[in-house]
């Protein structure tokens, strides 16, 4: 009341603004000194580097297209892969997602060792669990399975727990007043309010595997990267661009069309 | 019938919710708590079906104490008392029909509900139902479809299915309008008249208690300071139990308005 009509109302309090500015010049000061660093340990610089990527790229065109043919079978192995890892993992990740919340899990020691559990996969790259899983069974598609699986309970059972937590608890405590056991309460109260993300979500990761896989076949797990590593490795760059625009292609349309199905959903 | 014995309830953090309350409550009663929002009502009401446990005393219902009931017992004495919630507590993405069979799961083995698998009397029960609080013809609406009155006869249809020998009901009205409260607490006095279920509501509104109510319990503070029939009620009784003068907000009107 008492201010004056120019000396207008701040949006926040002072001492916000000063905490503010102050982290972010130390965030700006962090870049300016990396920046800094890198360009004096980067040999040639960045005029170098781009000359060398323009020689290496002109070698990748034109894509040989006749290679198509051969390239669908891993393709859609790689594809393959993926669908069968989603599918086990979404599975699996119904009772660990219920482990893990908090409003369905109520005996603590058990709620906090599956979500240890849980964070603990999730530290684990999926380059890394693939590299594992070829070391224990050999080079093949099995190993990239089990890899993307165990990648993909980590994400999908910590984002579904997650959503468990935030339904609504209010038609549970009904169920529960009429005399509903645990099991019940989870099916008639709980799963019809967390179907339409679970199945978002489930779509998602899908998405997600099919690039995993590619990437995955590279340590000799299976499927497309297999061969485009091979190719690369040959120095056939024309048949690796037909491989790497063919997973740019089914990478897109498989995006769309689950984008399209989730945006139905929610 | 319900007995409460020198019941007391003490919370983990020390609030007292009920202070040695002695009530007994008959067959077939329409019984209406007041008090102002912190009294008790809450408290006293979902102790009867354990959704709260009483610290002390004893609490009987058909002549058996079930302040150590667990599990079985628990869910059985759950199934025989029903429970009508101020926000209707349906599941919101589900439709009509699912909502009112949740009445059933009770009653029901977990395999056969898990599998949706009704019996064929158990559904014909749940549709009787809601033609009994007229909205048998959004069966299949999704419940969030429907308004608060509509959700909260949805929900009145649940417990009809349940097939309770005691209605509680935690302030069905608070969320609804003056003409919708009117129609909320017609059924439940129907019900209550036609199949001699006892009911226990919990109101603050102190025109709709005197219009409804067989009897009255007054609360303050987690004790019981008034308990008689309707009749002997007073506008001086519920500045007792208030403790303060009768307000405009402690009102609902609107009872000219309804329409059956």
């Amino acid at each position: 009341m008492s201010k004056n009509k120019s000396d207008s109302l701040s949006m926040y309090p002072v001492k916000t603004k000063k905490q503010v500015t102050l982290i972010g010049l130390i965030v700006l000061g962090m870049y300016l000194f990396s920046m800094f660093w890198t360009q004096r340990e980067m040999v040639g610089g960045f005029s170098g580097a781009l000359s060398n990527m323009f020689q290496v790229l002109e070698k990748f065109f034109p894509p040989n297209l006749s290679v198509l043919s051969a390239i669908m079978g891993p393709l859609f192995q790689t594809i393959q892969m993926a669908i069968i890892a989603t599918t086990i993992a979404a599975i699996i990740t119904v009772p660990l997602a219920l482990l893990s919340a908090q409003n369905v899990t109520t005996f603590k020691p058990l709620y906090v060792a599956t979500r240890t559990l849980l964070n603990l996969l999730r530290t684990i790259p999926d380059l890394v669990l693939a590299v594992i899983f070829v070391g224990l069974f050999g080079i093949g598609i099995f190993p990239g399975i089990l890899a993307l699986i165990v990648f993909s309970l980590g994400i999908l059972a910590k984002l579904i727990s997650e959503t468990i937590e935030s339904v609504d608890m209010n038609p549970l405590e009904a169920m529960r007043a009429s005399g509903a056991n645990t099991l019940q309460m989870i099916y008639y109260g709980l799963i019809p309010q967390v179907l339409p993300q679970y199945t978002s979500l489930v779509l998602y990761v899908f998405e997600i595997n099919v690039r995993a896989s590619v990437v995955l076949g590279y340590v000799g797990a299976g499927g497309i990267g297999l061969l485009l590593n091979q190719q690369i490795g040959f120095y056939n760059y024309p048949n690796a661009m037909a491989i790497i625009v063919m997973i740019f292609v089914v990478v897109l349309v498989i995006e769309y069309i689950s984008n399209k199905i989730r945006e139905a959903l929610i | 019938m319900i007995e409460f014995k020198n019941v007391g309830l003490v919370y983990p953090n020390g609030t007292e919710g009920l202070k040695n309350v002695n009530v007994t409550i008959n067959d077939g009663e329409f019984v209406v708590i007041v008090g102002l929002s912190g009294a008790g009502k809450s408290t006293f009401i979902r102790s009867i079906n354990r959704l709260v446990t009483p610290t002390s005393g004893s609490l009987e219902v058909d002549g058996e104490n079930i302040l150590d009931y667990k599990g079985k017992n628990l869910r059985k004495l759950r199934t025989k008392v029903g429970m009508i919630f101020q926000n209707y507590n349906l599941v919101k993405r589900s439709n009509v029909l699912k909502n009112v069979l949740a009445g059933r799961l009770g009653h029901s083995g977990t395999l056969r509900s898990v599998l949706g698998l009704f019996k064929d009397e158990d559904k014909a029960l749940a549709y009787e139902s809601l033609k009994r609080v007229n909205i048998e013809e959004k069966l299949y609406n999704r419940a969030d479809e429907l308004s608060g009155g509509q959700q909260q006869r949805v929900s009145i249809a649940r417990v009809l299915t349940q097939q309770p020998k005691y209605i509680l009901a935690d302030e069905p009205v608070a969320s609804l309008d003056p003409p919708t409260s009117h129609q909320v607490m017609s059924y439940l006095k129907k019900i209550n008249k036609e199949d001699n279920i006892t009911t226990i509501v919990n109101l603050h509104f102190i025109d709709m208690a005197m219009e409804y109510a067989d009897r009255i319990i007054g609360m303050r503070a987690g004790e019981v300071v008034f308990d008689g029939p309707v009749s002997e009620v007073t506008e001086k009784t519920f500045e007792e139990i208030y403790g303060r003068s009768i307000r405009e907000d402690d009102l609902r009107g609107g009872a000219d308005s309804v329409e059956e």
